[in-house]
């Protein structure tokens, strides 16, 4: 059950004139407002919740994304951003009352600097879309969540997104120089640029994972990096979850960084193989992923050492990559993996939480724990060097008992990463999937001291109120349930 | 994702299959990211995502299609990009061929849509009537371009003129049912699909495969009674006639003895003449089985060539090709590899465009009935083919040939490249 603030009687009344408004302001095709076409924006990739939104923007400048927020500033109107939709936070989950500002059309790249190694783009462009635009020069952009194909880099931004290879480049706030952002109230402003540290306070970190609450970004320098000279991935194939948790612990403790650590559990390499065709390790109960770069020598070299280090945990079997094409086949299965859990269930939830890497063992036992007593598979991919675990609780969404369970599950596992001295969120947010968790992780004291940060960029409250802060007991209506 | 159907709306096997379709579907939005609607108008509604959505309400509430739902499905190319994608394996061909059915049956179009989808439905299918059309077309071509207006009806009156060649090739004597003989020891026997729009537009990418293939040492049978696969029907919701050419096929094809394989050279039939076991799904065990076999016989000329063996005999010619990937082979039939393998083992120095994952916008009869967003498709190809520099660009299917003819770099089908390296005629326009 996810609760939503009480819709204000007083835009629900005036729709028809905030749309007439709105469609002012916009190209001929940049307003939704008919409901059967308002239905397919109501969920993001959190499917489980869904509202219909009072209307959708699709704007194509950042004038006119600023027109829209002046508009609906004045007009008392709550506004959600939107990009890919790919949130598994439900970033994006709509407000009955709210405008959906989707930054869909704003997917240019505006400018590439080879020289000073940046790249200015707009906040619809794909993930992918900037390594695509400099990867014939030899260049990419580090941060690649594994929805790297679909997410747009302005919610990459809103959600401090992560990723495979961040282990070694650092996360998206790691990896930003600049940002053009408008407010609520429809001022635009530029922040940092092209140069490494932005003036006065850090405003860049502030508004790096501030999850759409504190202004709509709309254009974004990013650092562009010299691709490495080349990298090779090799499959470890474990006994046991513990087993491997324990292995990434030691490499991690060896003052070795791989580009990327990541593993897999049973039932992920089982669903991932089927998509991808990777040769991954059927027989094992856990599987890692560990890519090295650099020259041959350097590959070869670090590789031994892991290999070293793994031979110590009695792997069932240790395998490199022998091609750019089996590199290539390695990595779709890990990228697809969320998805590639859909061939085994119908539905899932995808936590996201981070601990301390020598909990690994203890918390992987634990899960498998609580999966065996909800009676909820689960299949857990994730981001092993940085300690970001993704726990995907399997359900059936046509089963309400069986969402619940799963939605309770889910939040057992985040408590207990909060306990072992872990956090809520990794990478995707807290959204409203975690919002209602965020006291076990902060003091009353601490979350009103964020509040107070909201309240100073959107003193209303306009921009997408009902996300990462537990509602305000006045402000609480029930939102249909999902399942 | 979850469904609300009911009991009852389930016991329809059509609504049961989409159901399931539905249900492996994670809403994780990938497939937005190579839809090339989505490319050109960053909406939601206008991604494979949007569209299951759109047509998942339409299925559970039972409500007949309304124009805003037509809108966004009729902008689906089909071209089955997403499919790739979907790490989750939703087969979005089948709902979306639910879709335009239950369009077709639920909604009815403005006067002068359902005149066109009527006549391309009658007209394509039938190599003759077609023919006949297209000479008249290609007579009228000067005047198609004085159409006046912005309408949709007049781009699509613009579009089909100047698609229609100037010069209509002369029907080949290679279509007509009869057995091809092997040259030298028989060493396998197949059933060649000759086609519908394909013989009459270029009737040389059948002469070449025939000529290629006995050249090998493989009996080329062109069965009675077989025809038009039932694609362009099929995509067009005009189930019934569709259902009608695919009995025909699978009726003719049944027919002939000890075949190997059914060999397709037009990718857009082949996706469906694979499709043909599932499309037969519900029929008596006795059809269903016959479409089930035909179904697994039939490969692309590449996928049989690169299994039973090509070699070129000719000296290299030292030509760059840029291999332009047909949707219908890339993505509905997921041959890749051999296409590339055999034009490099052909002689000729093979090349990639950039986004060679997405739609040239010919689509079957996606030119015509939108022909806005088919020419952006055609010029942002186009730009990503001419930017590798290539002396002529190969694909293997004639909707995308049509498409991308006319400019400066000569179109021509792989199957005809094979063909010249293993002793056949130059194709025309290939310079050199």
């Amino acid at each position: 059950m996810i609760r939503q603030p009480d819709p204000k009687p007083d835009v629900m009344v005036r729709r028809d004139s905030i749309v007439a408004g709105l469609r002012k302001l916009l190209p001929e095709t940049g307003l939704i407002a008919e409901p059967l076409r308002l239905k397919p924006y109501e969920t993001d990739g959190l499917s489980a919740y869904r509202q219909v939104p009072l209307a959708v923007a699709l704007p194509e400048t950042t004038e006119q994304v600023a027109a829209v927020l002046r508009f609906c500033h004045q007009n008392g109107v709550r506004v959600v951003p939107r990009g890919a939709g790919t949130s598994l936070s439900g970033g994006a989950l709509p407000m009955a009352d709210a405008v959906v500002v989707g930054m869909m059309r704003m997917n240019q790249i505006l400018d590439i600097d080879y020289p000073d190694r940046c790249a200015v783009v707009q906040a619809g462009v794909t993930n992918i879309g900037i390594t695509n635009a400099v990867s014939a020069d030899g260049f990419f952009y580090a941060p690649d969540p594994s929805s790297q194909l679909a997410c747009m880099i302005g919610g990459n931004v809103n959600m401090n997104s992560g990723g495979a290879h961040c282990l070694k480049y650092g996360v998206t706030a790691n990896n930003l120089l600049g940002l053009k952002i408008v407010t609520i109230d429809g001022e635009i402003i530029d922040i940092g640029g092209a140069y490494l540290d932005a003036a006065g306070y850090d405003w860049l970190g502030l508004l790096t994972g501030s999850e759409g609450m504190l202004a709509i970004v709309t254009e974004v320098t990013v650092r562009i990096l010299r691709g490495p000279e080349g990298a090779r991935a090799m499959l470890a194939a474990f006994k046991s979850n513990e087993i491997a948790g324990a292995c990434v612990d030691s490499i991690i403790s060896s003052g070795i960084i791989p580009v990327a650590l990541e593993f897999m559990d049973r039932p992920a390499i089982h669903a991932c193989e089927a998509f991808a065709h990777a040769g991954y390790p059927l027989d094992a109960e856990a599987m890692l992923i560990i890519e090295v770069e650099g020259s041959v020598e350097e590959q070869d070299r670090l590789l031994e050492q892991l290999s070293a280090i793994c031979r110590n945990f009695d792997p069932i079997s240790l395998k490199i990559s022998q091609s750019a094409e089996e590199s290539l086949a390695i990595w779709k299965g890990r990228k697809g993996a969320f998805g590639a859990v859909g061939r085994i269930s119908p539905d899932y939830l995808c936590m996201d939480g981070t601990i301390p890497t020598s909990q690994l063992p203890h918390v992987l036992r634990r899960i498998q724990e609580m999966s065996d007593s909800y009676g909820l598979k689960v299949a857990n991919i994730f981001h092993a060097g940085d300690g970001n675990l993704h726990p995907l609780i399997m359900f059936d969404a046509n089963n309400p008992s069986s969402f619940h369970a799963a939605e309770e599950f889910g939040a057992d596992i985040l408590k207990l990463c909060v306990e072992v001295g872990g956090c809520l969120t990794g990478e995707h947010g807290v959204g409203v999937e975690k919002r209602d968790l965020m006291p076990v992780q902060f003091r009353p004291h601490e979350l009103t001291q964020q509040r107070d940060i909201k309240s100073a960029f959107d003193p209303d409250w306009l921009l997408n109120p009902s996300k990462v802060f537990p509602l305000l007991d006045s402000e609480t209506a029930v939102l249909p349930r999902a399942a | 994702m979850q469904t609300n159907f009911t009991a009852e709306q389930l016991r329809d096997p059509d609504t049961a299959s989409s159901n399931a379709v539905l249900r492996t579907c994670v809403h994780c939005g990938f497939c937005t990211a190579t839809c090339p609607t989505f490319l050109l108008l960053g909406d939601e509604l206008d991604s494979p995502r949007g569209r299951i959505y759109l047509i998942k309400d339409m299925l559970e509430t039972g409500r007949p299609a309304t124009e805003e739902v037509v809108r966004h499905v009729d902008r689906c190319l089909s071209c089955l990009s997403c499919m790739t994608t979907c790490p989750s394996g939703v087969n979005y061909m089948h709902l979306v061929d639910h879709a335009r059915t239950y369009i077709e049956q639920t909604y009815r179009r403005p006067l002068p849509e359902r005149l066109l989808r009527s006549l391309l439905g009658v007209l394509l299918p039938r190599p003759g009537l077609f023919r006949m059309a297209l000479t008249g077309a290609g007579l009228a071509r000067p005047l198609g371009r004085l159409i006046p207006g912005t309408s949709m009806l007049a781009q699509r009156m613009r579009a089909m003129f100047a698609l229609a060649p100037a010069e209509v090739p002369a029907p080949s004597p290679v279509e007509r049912p009869r057995v091809y003989p092997a040259e030298g020891v028989r060493k396998a026997r197949v059933a060649l699909m000759t086609g519908c729009a394909q013989q009459v537009l270029m009737p040389r990418i059948n002469e070449a495969t025939i000529r290629l293939l006995t050249r090998l040492g493989v009996e080329v049978v062109v069965s009675q009674g077989a025809g038009c696969c039932g694609a362009l029907n099929h995509h067009i919701g005009q189930h019934d006639r569709a259902m009608n050419l695919v009995r025909a096929n699978i009726e003719a094809w049944s027919k002939e003895a000890d075949l190997d394989a059914i060999v397709i050279n037009a990718s857009g039939c082949g996706t469906t003449v694979k499709d043909y076991g599932f499309m037969f799904r519900s029929e008596p065990d006795a059809w269903r089985t016959k479409a089930e076999k035909i179904s697994a016989m039939t490969v692309d000329i590449t996928e049989f060539l690169a299994r039973f063996g090509y070699a070129p005999t000719r000296d290299k010619p030292g030509l760059t090709v840029a291999y332009h990937s047909a949707c219908s082979l890339q993505h509905g039939q997921r041959v890749t590899a051999e296409p590339k393998t055999l034009l490099t083992r052909a002689g000729f120095r093979v090349v990639e465009p950039k986004e060679s994952h997405i739609c040239c916008g010919s689509a079957g009869t996606y030119n015509l009935l939108q022909p806005e967003i088919a020419g952006r498709l055609r010029e942002r190809k186009l730009g990503s083919l001419n930017a590798t520099k290539p002396d002529l660009i190969a694909a293997g299917n004639i909707g995308c040939i049509t498409q991308l003819s006319g400019d400066a770099v000569p179109v021509v089908h792989t199957v005809e490249l094979l063909d010249w390296m293993a002793g056949g005629p130059k194709p025309p326009g290939v310079p050199g």
